[in-house]
Formats: C-alpha cells, sequence, structure tokens
C-alpha cells in the first residue's frame, strides 16, 4: 500500500496506459501517431520509479515529472515533464492538500507548459482544456465550496475544451502543418490533460 | 503488416547495437544511451551534434564521422530525443572548443534539444543551436510552428561539419550553418504512407491512384492529395514550389539533393534526376553537384523530397570537402 500521493499518482498513469490506442489514434489524424505510445512509455516508468512511501508531495510530483521528461519524447515529454515539476514546486514540502491547493497546482502547471511550448489558450493545445478547468473549479469553490463539485465542474469545462479544440485550427504543434485540415479533430493533448484531470477527481472520490 | 524486427519496445535499441557493430571504425555508442559518437572522439574541435526521432536511418547517427557529425542522439520512432539523452551526448562529444547542436524545426526537438543546451550551459559547456526549417510545403506564417526541418538537414552537417573539421571556431561553425539554412529548400511527396512499428498500421490511407503532396518525414499527412501524375508531373509540382520561393535565379550555382522516402527504389530517384536537372537547367540555374539516395528517409514510406541549395564560394568549397562518415563518403 503506498502513499495517497503515489496512489493518485497510479491513478493518473493506469489511466492513460489504458488509453494508449485512444490517444494514439487522436494523434493519427493530425500528428503523427504517437501520442498514446509516448505517454503510456512515461507513465510505466512513472509506475517503476516513483516510490510509493515518500509522503513528500512535492517530491513525488517532481520525480514524476522528471521521469516523464527523460522517457516520453517529443513535445510532450518536456511540456507534462514541466508540468509535473512546476506542481512539485508548487507544494514543495507539503505531505498533505486541501482545495485551496487545487488551484495553485493548477496555475503552475498552465504557467509551466505556457513558458516551455510558448503558447497561449485558442491555439489547439492541452491549454484549451486545463485554462477552463482551472476557471471553473475557482467559480465553483467560490459559489458552493465543495471540492467535489469544483473537481466535477473542472472536469467538464476541461471536456468542453476538448470539444472546443476540434473547432479551431492548431498553430502550435505538429497539427499546425495541417492548416485547415486540422480543424474537425481533437487535440490529443487536451485529451490526455482531461484524462488526467479526471483520473484526479476519481481518486479524490475514492 | 510484416517487419523485420523482434519486439516493437526495442527497434531502436537494436538498431543502435546494429549500426555500431556494422561501424566500429566511425561511431561508438555510449552505454545505455540512444547516442553515438565518433569513435575517436572530437578532442580539439568545435563538435556537431544532431539527432531526432528514429526511422530515418541514415539520419542521423549514420552521418557521424569525419567531417560531418560528432554525436547523434536517437529517440524513439518519430519522436524526439529526451533531454537527458541530448545532454550526455553534449558532454561526450565536446571536445572544449564548444558544441553547435543542429535541430530540424519540430515542436519536441526544440523544446528537448533547448532544455539539454540549458543543463549542458550549467555545466560550463559551450552550447549554440541552429534550427532547420527547409520544407517549403508549409506556409511559414504566424499560423503555424514554422516550416518543418526535413533533408536540407543534411546539407548543415555536411557544410558545417567541414568548417568545423578544418578548425572552425564555434561563432563559424554557427554561421556556416545558418547560411545554409537561409539558402535550403525542399519539399517532399508520398506515394503511399509508412507503417511505424508501434502503430503496426500505415499512418494514412492512399487510394491505387492518389498521391500526397507537400508531406513531412513523420507520416503525417501532406498539404494537398492529389491524382497520380507522372515522375516529369511530379517533380515539376515539387520544383515550382521551390523555384516560387525566389531564392534561386538564373546564374545561381545550386547544390541538388534527391532523396529517397525509404520505400521508393533509386531508380525511380534516378528518374525524377533526369527531369529535375533538365528543369533547372533549361531555367538557367547551373547545378555544382548533385546527390541522389535514402539520406533522410521515413521509414518505408514510398516517395521522395527535392532539396536545393544556392551556393556561394564558400559553401561550396564546404560542400566539396572530404567527409568520411557510414552513409557519406567523399573523397
Amino acid at each position: 500500500m503506498g502513499t495517497k500521493i503515489y496512489d493518485c499518482i497510479s491513478r493518473i498513469a493506469e489511466r492513460i496506459i489504458d488509453n494508449k490506442d485512444y490517444l494514439t489514434d487522436l494523434d493519427r489524424e493530425i500528428g503523427d501517431a504517437d501520442h498514446g505510445v509516448n505517454m503510456a512509455r512515461g507513465f510505466q516508468a512513472v509506475l517503476e520509479k516513483v516510490p510509493p512511501d515518500n509522503a513528500n508531495i512535492g517530491e513525488v510530483l517532481k520525480k514524476t515529472g522528471m521521469t516523464l521528461l527523460s522517457t516520453v519524447g517529443g513535445a510532450s515529454g518536456p511540456l507534462y515533464g514541466t508540468a509535473f515539476m512546476e506542481a512539485g514546486k508548487a507544494v514543495a514540502g507539503k505531505e498533505s492538500l486541501d482545495a485551496g491547493d487545487v488551484p495553485v497546482i493548477l496555475n503552475a502547471v498552465i504557467g509551466g507548459i505556457q513558458k516551455r511550448g510558448k503558447a497561449v489558450r485558442g491555439e489547439k493545445t492541452m491549454l484549451d482544456a486545463l485554462i477552463p478547468a482551472l476557471e471553473s473549479f475557482t467559480e465553483k469553490m467560490t459559489a458552493s465550496s465543495d471540492v467535489f463539485e469544483a473537481m466535477d465542474a473542472a472536469c467538464a469545462a476541461a471536456r468542453d475544451g476538448v470539444a472546443f479544440t476540434r473547432t479551431i485550427r492548431a498553430t502550435k504543434g505538429r497539427a499546425s502543418y495541417l492548416g485547415d485540415r486540422s480543424i474537425g479533430h481533437q487535440d490529443p493533448g487536451a485529451t490526455s490533460a482531461t484524462l488526467i484531470m479526471e483520473a484526479v477527481r476519481d481518486f479524490l472520490r475514492g | 503488416m510484416k517487419k523485420l524486427i523482434n519486439e516493437v519496445d526495442n527497434v531502436v535499441n537494436e538498431m543502435l547495437d546494429g549500426m555500431a557493430a556494422a561501424y566500429p571504425q566511425y561511431v561508438r555508442r555510449l552505454d545505455g544511451l540512444d547516442v553515438l559518437v565518433r569513435a575517436g572522439g572530437s578532442a580539439g574541435k568545435v563538435a556537431l551534434i544532431s539527432g531526432g526521432g528514429s526511422g530515418h536511418e541514415p539520419s542521423h547517427g549514420g552521418f557521424v564521422g569525419k567531417g560531418m557529425l560528432d554525436g547523434a542522439v536517437a529517440g524513439a520512432v518519430f519522436t524526439s530525443p529526451t533531454p537527458d539523452q541530448v545532454y550526455e551526448a553534449i558532454k561526450a562529444a565536446n571536445g572544449g572548443k564548444g558544441v553547435l547542436l543542429v535541430i530540424k524545426n519540430y515542436t519536441g526537438d526544440v523544446m528537448n534539444f533547448e532544455m539539454a543546451a540549458d543543463m549542458a550551459a550549467d555545466e560550463g559547456i559551450q552550447v549554440e543551436k541552429v534550427v532547420v526549417a527547409d520544407d517549403v510545403a508549409v506556409e511559414n506564417s504566424t499560423w503555424t510552428t514554422g516550416r518543418r526541418g526535413i533533408a536540407g538537414t543534411v546539407f548543415v552537417h555536411k557544410i558545417a561539419g567541414a568548417c568545423a573539421e578544418a578548425g572552425g571556431d564555434l561563432e563559424s561553425v554557427k554561421r556556416v550553418a545558418e547560411k545554409v539554412i537561409a539558402n535550403v529548400r525542399s519539399m517532399g511527396m508520398s506515394l503511399s504512407a509508412c507503417t511505424v512499428p508501434a502503430a503496426g498500421k500505415p499512418s494514412f490511407e492512399l487510394a491505387e491512384d492518389e498521391i500526397e503532396i507537400g508531406l513531412g518525414i513523420h507520416g503525417e499527412p501532406g498539404v494537398n492529395r492529389e491524382k497520380m501524375g507522372s515522375a516529369d508531373d511530379i517533380v515539376d509540382k515539387l520544383l515550382n514550389k521551390i523555384l516560387a520561393e525566389g531564392i534561386y535565379k538564373a546564374g545561381d550555382r545550386i547544390a541538388v539533393l534527391v532523396n529517397g522516402m525509404g520505400g521508393t527504389p533509386l531508380m525511380e530517384l534516378f528518374i525524377a534526376n533526369r527531369h529535375i536537372h533538365e528543369a533547372l537547367t533549361g531555367k538557367g540555374l547551373v547545378i555544382a553537384k548533385t546527390i541522389v539516395g535514402n539520406y533522410m528517409t521515413s521509414l518505408d514510406m514510398e516517395g521522395f523530397s527535392i532539396t536545393l541549395l544556392k551556393l556561394d564560394d564558400e559553401l561550396e568549397k564546404l560542400l566539396n570537402a572530404p567527409a568520411n562518415s557510414p552513409a557519406f563518403v567523399q573523397a
């Protein structure tokens, strides 16, 4: 039995590995057909390398990020690697988290991805799922103070964000080479980001 | 799908062992890493490192050797290598005169190589980078990540490699590499998609009478899908797009690379080259050098790309300088 943060990371890893083919199929349409394969390889390594008994959440998130950075490759490696490492920095030293930490982590994740990927919202990237998720979480927390409801709202917003990526053309990443041909396809990165959000939500619900 | 492989997860690893076993006089594989460096090291010269996803063989390991690269980093198939691997390549190839990274313009490659450069700079190693973006199929606009790097990268390896071999300092090697990048343009097409081993099926489907124009080197769909035409028609289509750049004018001396994507016989590449010469000479261009073969492939894809490089005295001299690497030998 591992620590709670290890269990949460494991839940994320399993969700990504379970969706390997789905993510790869999405990437085949507008990219180079490797997103699921690369992410699954990275999270398999996370399952093997992240220590189950370390309760220091910042350290576990950082180790997760470094493992992704050295195993995923492509653009997703630096982006998800940076995201988890920045999340780890944002909650450095903590052994438990509360609702107030969620926006702190999401802000750090979004900031890290923006900096590394030099992208903004509306370019058909994972930011189109994550930024609405953060906004909806904050809005719902202010209205109801219920972290479960807020996580549900965040996940719904992320799903809506994925749907939105279908309607726009990509201006970042490999899909941008397709120009208008990228319209009508959902972004694989926004999809994997949403799967991760949903895995965390499901973990919190128990 | 039939492939001459053992384990899908082990293709890059086994390929690198096979390359190291084939060319011990040229390359050495770093223990536990997907990095090939020169067997004899690179002491006392600027080191050139390139790399990228695997599946483009002989790029990039095949160009490690005298007058070309000092190190090559191999990622998973069509996937940029990770920063830790690039970082180890930089450390191993660094001969004390600095390191130039030759990056193809893909989001992932640029990010991973830049992170590695940051890590190496923290260790006090002098690292510079150039980004190759020669593919004219992709419009260079604010709406894209910029043009892709494809076969033109081989000219960067050759010319910057010759400059480094001749004792050029890091600044000169980078300047020459950037001059090549400014003057090189490419365009490719395919007759059939490629099959990534881990995916197990072709990356897109083409009907018997269809071709894909303007695709990259990763099995990604191209810019247009068109009806199959003759070799000469296809050559004209690709050349017109390249010439529309306005870089190559009557009287210019140029180098031509006719690059196979992996599944097209040399016979067809030579047939294409025949009309390339006819068409370019007809426009008053002077072809100073021609290279035909499989240099920047896309696994088993059928298709080819045309690359033109405008030469000046400096570039032509460096292009014709000796080179000795597994995939490119020139006396």
